[in-house]
């Protein structure tokens, strides 16, 4: 086994409802997702954030969507306009849970080495065609 | 096989803003970039209705989203000639006045006598809230389990989410434009899909998978490529995006896509990111019609930008509708400075000490004093590691939130002198003293349906 970033293994998005933040984890491959479910367990996501969640974690899982989503309770400063975080809405949480190391097998982290990283050479000022235009 | 086989009615509706200050284009590149039946545009947050509430108590005629005036000016005889009808909560805490506005907005458009209005009130609770609470309506916040008592001098707003009744019976009337208060964002897209296929109010299912389709329209491109994490280098022509655009047939399945020749992305890996974006618990998304279970549903890729929603389970609406409720909650203030190579987070953090320090010598109070480094620590806190020892610049974010508006006005002077009382290589002061602002908290709970269903009305109005 071998250690390697969530971001390699899945993509995210957070959001907001009250002094909660969420967290959906969605694994790129389907092959991973039983991997995810067995490394992100609510205790380790707490230990993950650590103070940055004065409340409980709740996990919830999609196998539909191979992915999983967390509650982050008491994670925003009270949340809406009472925090005084620059993420009140918890908007970034999601790649904030994507450091988090976990262990998986070699070929695993062989597989998915540079994933969900802008590959070298990518260039942000320039224009991305949509597909199939003149 | 053929995603069409067993489909001869399509609807389409489409997203048009995802929240109050959305991409002002956006509507008129979905009523002119193809066909379309329906235009969606969600304006509400939660702190939304306290904001236009404010603005009310300031000017009676106030208290709607004001921009969506001068844009249905614009698309309005689009969507006349079209045929396309639009449903929005840009009514906020006055759908009336929105109504009215709108009917101004027609004329001058050159619309009169070719279109309706329709308005939906009776979401507002705000001044029923004594008279409700003495009937023994507890209103509770569902976070904490306080009772309302506590607040109950401080409220500044206070709605009901409502759900697609009144919008149905809107489209029932002839309305052609419906505007409401707090509507839920998911019923501005499943109110349609009812009204145009007929729907039961108990045919679970099939609402269910109208909630869906309102939960990827409701935030609009970001169900079609923006803020999408997967691979985000590679979604083309973000500065056209097309927003999403749900083909709903009448059996509740339907396809998440977009205008052809527009940019972004709508696939699966896209379309699972919004559908968990603000997401509880997954299998009990709670609506005032239908409880939906977002594990049930499936989605497939049927084609470029496209993916197929299918397979969602939907259980009895319950017997409350969810209550939001603002308070005015204190005050806070957030001022910045910025601060240069070298030892850049050294310099920021002593300034923060300093600052600290003199609030404390004049004997101010706050209830809370947030120090973030921008560009360090003020997104991912103590997971971002030590600063680099090298870090180029840095920018001080202090914020203060308090009771007594004195101590955080006096906090908006104290920040200034920094630049030459405190560490040195400072800048970025040019923005001027920062601004105190009114909190307004938010009081989420629930209310008995019977205590608000007989006030929602319905006008129609002839433009």
């Amino acid at each position: 086994m071998v250690t390697i970033q969530l971001v390699h293994l899945a993509h995210a998005r957070s959001g907001d409802k009250g002094d909660t933040a969420n967290v959906g984890v969605i694994a790129y491959e389907a092959d991973d997702y039983p991997l995810l479910r067995h490394a992100l367990t609510a205790e380790r996501v707490k230990a993950h954030f650590g103070d940055l969640v004065k409340g409980d974690v709740e996990r919830f899982e999609l196998p539909n969507l191979q992915a999983l989503n967390f509650l982050l309770h008491g994670a925003l400063g009270g949340g809406g306009t009472v925090s005084l975080m620059t993420d009140a809405q918890g908007k970034v949480f999601s790649t904030a849970l994507l450091r988090m190391e976990i262990e998986v097998p070699a070929e695993v982290a062989e597989r998915a080495e540079g994933r969900g990283r802008v590959p070298a050479g990518f260039d942000p000022d320039r224009p991305i065609p949509i597909p199939g235009a003149p | 096989m053929n995603e069409h086989d067993d489909a001869p009615r399509l609807l389409r509706i489409g997203s048009g803003q995802g929240f109050w200050g959305d991409d002002l284009e956006a509507p008129v590149r979905q009523v002119e970039g193809g066909p379309l039946d329906y235009l969606m545009m969600d304006y509400l947050a939660e702190v939304t209705m306290s904001i236009m509430q404010k603005q009310r108590s300031r000017n009676p005629e106030a208290g709607y989203a004001r921009d969506f005036i001068p844009l249905m000016e614009r698309i309005f005889p689009r969507i006349v000639e079209g045929g396309v009808r639009v449903v929005t909560n840009a009514g906020g805490v006055n759908p009336l006045g929105c109504g009215e506005a709108l009917v101004a907005a027609g004329r001058a458009a050159g619309v009169a006598g070719r279109a309706r209005v329709g308005v939906v009130t009776g979401d507002d609770l705000k001044d029923r809230l004594p008279e409700l609470v003495r009937s023994g309506h507890e209103l509770r916040n569902m976070e904490t389990g306080e009772p309302i008592e506590t607040i109950l001098d401080r409220v500044e707003s206070a709605n009901a989410y409502i759900g697609a009744g009144p919008i149905v019976r809107a489209l029932q009337g002839g309305a052609d434009v419906i505007v409401t208060g707090r509507s839920t964002d998911t019923a501005l897209t499943y109110a349609p899909m009812m009204h145009e296929f007929g729907w039961a109010e108990d045919d679970w299912d099939r609402l269910a998978h109208g909630v869906v389709a309102g939960h990827i329209n409701e935030c609009g491109a970001q169900a079609s490529g923006g803020n999408a994490l997967v691979d985000w280098w590679t979604i083309p022509a973000m500065e056209a995006v097309g927003f999403p655009i749900i083909e709903a047939r009448a059996d509740g399945t339907f396809v998440v896509t977009k205008h052809p020749g527009t940019g972004g992305r709508i696939s699966r890996p896209v379309v699972s990111e919004q559908l968990l974006y603000e997401m509880g618990d997954p299998s009990e998304y709670i609506t005032p019609d239908v409880v939906a279970d977002f594990t049930s549903l499936a989605l497939e890729e049927v084609g470029p930008d496209r993916v197929r929603v299918t397979g969602v389970k939907g259980r009895p609406a319950t017997d409350f509708l969810k209550v939001s409720v603002a308070y005015e909650d204190g005050y806070k203030a957030v001022g910045t400075l910025v601060y240069a190579w070298p030892d850049a987070a050294a310099k920021a953090r002593a300034s923060a000490r300093i600052l600290r320090e003199r609030l404390e010598r004049l004997g101010l109070r706050f209830d809370e004093v947030r120090v973030e480094l921008v560009g360090w620590d003020s997104t991912h806190g103590h997971l971002a590691g030590p600063p680099p020892a090298d870090l180029p610049e840095v920018e001080l974010r202090v914020a203060v939130r308090g009771r007594d508006r004195a101590a955080v006005e006096r906090f908006t002077r104290e920040l200034a002198p920094l630049v030459l009382t405190g560490s040195p290589s400072v800048t970025g002061f040019a923005g001027g003293r920062p601004r105190v602002q009114e909190i307004m908290a938010y009081w989420p709970a629930l209310i008995r349906k019977e205590a608000v269903q007989p006030h929602l009305d319905v006008q129609v109005l002839e433009v």
